[in-house]
């Protein structure tokens, strides 16, 4: 490890790659419990991989493919968002159609850009080693909109994903918030793919929430536990990547993974184990 | 002249999900003050019919008024309370933050809540007997402790009409004796009508039942029931308790 924090002080970008690594914790651990409470997701790896679409198109009329990506979230969160809405029973078959269809047309459309440029690979697995200052600008202000949202429809967004009977009751624009949310969503995807790649952009979504649910039941602490847990998965992650010259987006995803497992076997395992011996003993003195 | 206040007025209501009839014709008046309880098979549109009083579905054909108005907008004087079992148990939330859900306006912007709606929540919390579960994990609670969490919540907005889906479906005789106890209590203060497929109780404990299976045929315990509803009492209160 020793070596990683000596180059961490030397290279620039490495300090920038850390830094993205700050935004986008902050980005998945208060979406990503929302995607964990409100079990959506399947519905946030459908946007993921749809924006692999618009990344596509993005590159094909010489744009700049983050935009592509941004606008293709959005779409992608609306289209679903009205279709969980309107129906409700045909919903995951739509969900997976738009899962594939997105990854075909950005497929296409790549291979229709002259000079097939090897920057898929980046957006399809992630490469937070490559993270420009430009590119953290973007990811501060993406963070910026995600947050200020949140905290401005924070006790709606939580009726809503609660009990949305009630929301309605209550007068509240169910249908609105709902695909409001999922529009962090797709935000906190299109971050989240410069860090892992759009393939594995749910593990972070859905693992540092998942564990800090484990540990506490006050949303707002889950969220600030969840941020915590994903900057510590990202940087282990990013620190043993470099250690070993693995993949950086992977070696995340792999961290992230130990620590649900762990956390895991520590809840629910260990209180098995010990309830076991206590038994035991008393049938056996 | 004494002018009788009407809760619900329904005059010759049908809803249809896609071509499936599921509720026909259906005619109710409920006086303020009263206690209605509707009884009927699963799948008789008991949900339904409640969804529509809330005016989250708009009848086919035929019209509602709460309080002499359109359901959408006498939404403020409903308090609601869902059968427990919709609820998410993991969900991260508290027994507290649920009844102050009751407080939710479109317009609460921003996370915190005033002074007066937590004064208001723990007022509800106490008429209910939870005060002391404020900070446990809701998916925590027993199954009567939920009830009454969610009857707090509807009553923390300070309804006139009270609607409940199934109060007693997930909690043991005891306890549901308690809850039937704790509504008549507050029907002193608020119209209630509740749905339930718990025959036998409703029939010895309520003064006004009506029983729903796609048509509403009304039964007055106390006497003047027509012959029909009698029949379907009679026979099914002793098979169906506890069901």
């Amino acid at each position: 490890m020793g070596a990683f924090f000596a180059a961490l002080l030397q290279y620039k970008f490495l300090q920038n790659a850390v830094m993205a690594g700050v935004l986008s914790s902050l980005a998945c651990g208060v979406t990503g419990v929302y995607v964990v409470v409100k079990r959506i997701t399947f519905i946030s790896g459908g946007i993921a991989h749809a924006v692999l679409g618009g990344i596509g198109i993005a590159y094909y009329l010489g744009q700049d493919p983050l935009l592509g990506a941004a606008l293709t979230a959005l779409f992608s969160a609306v289209l679903l968002g009205l279709i969980n809405l309107t129906a409700r029973q045909h919903e995951d078959t739509i969900i997976g159609a738009l899962w594939a269809v997105g990854m075909a047309v950005g497929i296409i459309f790549m291979a229709l850009t002259p000079g097939y440029s090897v920057d898929l690979m980046s957006f399809l697995f992630g490469n937070i080693l490559m993270v420009t200052e430009p590119v953290l600008w973007a990811l501060f202000l993406l963070d910026l909109v995600i947050l200020l949202v949140v905290a401005v429809f924070y006790r709606q967004f939580l009726l809503v994903c609660y009990d949305e009977e009630y929301a309605r009751l209550r007068g509240l624009p169910v249908k609105t918030l709902y695909i409001l949310l999922l529009a962090l969503i797709a935000l906190t995807v299109v971050i989240l793919i410069k860090v892992v790649g759009l393939i594995m952009v749910i593990a972070l979504l859905t693992l540092p929430a998942a564990v800090a649910g484990l540990f506490t039941h006050k949303l707002p602490r889950m969220m600030a536990v969840a941020t915590g847990l994903s900057f510590l998965f990202i940087l282990s992650g990013l620190a043993l990547s470099y250690q070993l010259n693995l993949p950086s987006g992977a070696t995340i995803v792999i961290m992230a993974s130990i620590g649900y497992l762990a956390a895991l076997a520590w809840r629910k395992l260990l209180p098995l184990a010990r309830r076991r011996e206590t038994t035991f003993k008393k049938l056996f003195p | 002249m004494i002018q009788v206040v009407k809760a619900i007025e329904l005059h010759r209501v049908s809803f249809a999900y896609e071509d499936r009839l599921i509720l026909e014709e259906l005619s109710l008046t409920v006086g303020a003050g009263d206690f209605l309880a509707i009884v009927g098979p699963n799948g008789g549109g008991k949900t339904t019919l409640l969804r529509l009083l809330m005016g989250s579905l708009e009848p086919g054909q035929g019209e509602i008024k709460i309080f002499n108005q359109p359901p959408r907008k006498a939404r403020r004087l409903i308090g609601y309370v869902p059968q427990q079992t919709v609820l998410d148990r993991d969900f991260p939330v508290t027994a507290l933050e649920v009844v102050l859900m009751g407080r939710l306006a479109p317009n609460s912007l921003f996370p915190g809540y005033q002074k007066k709606d937590y004064t208001e929540a723990y007022a509800a919390m106490r008429a209910v007997g939870i005060e002391t579960l404020a900070d446990t994990r809701f998916g925590d609670l027993s199954g009567g402790q939920k009830q009454r969490t969610l009857i707090a919540r509807a009553l923390v907005s300070k309804p006139q009409l009270l609607l409940l889906d199934e109060p007693t479906a997930s909690v043991d005789p005891a306890v549901a004796e308690d809850i039937y106890k704790l509504l008549a209590r507050l029907n002193r203060e608020v119209t209630i009508v509740l749905v339930s497929h718990d025959l036998g109780y409703v029939a010895t404990h309520f003064r006004q039942v009506a029983y729903l299976n796609r048509r509403l045929t009304l039964y007055h315990p106390g006497g003047n029931g027509s012959g029909s509803s009698t029949d379907w009492f009679g026979d099914k209160s002793t098979v169906v308790r506890g069901g």
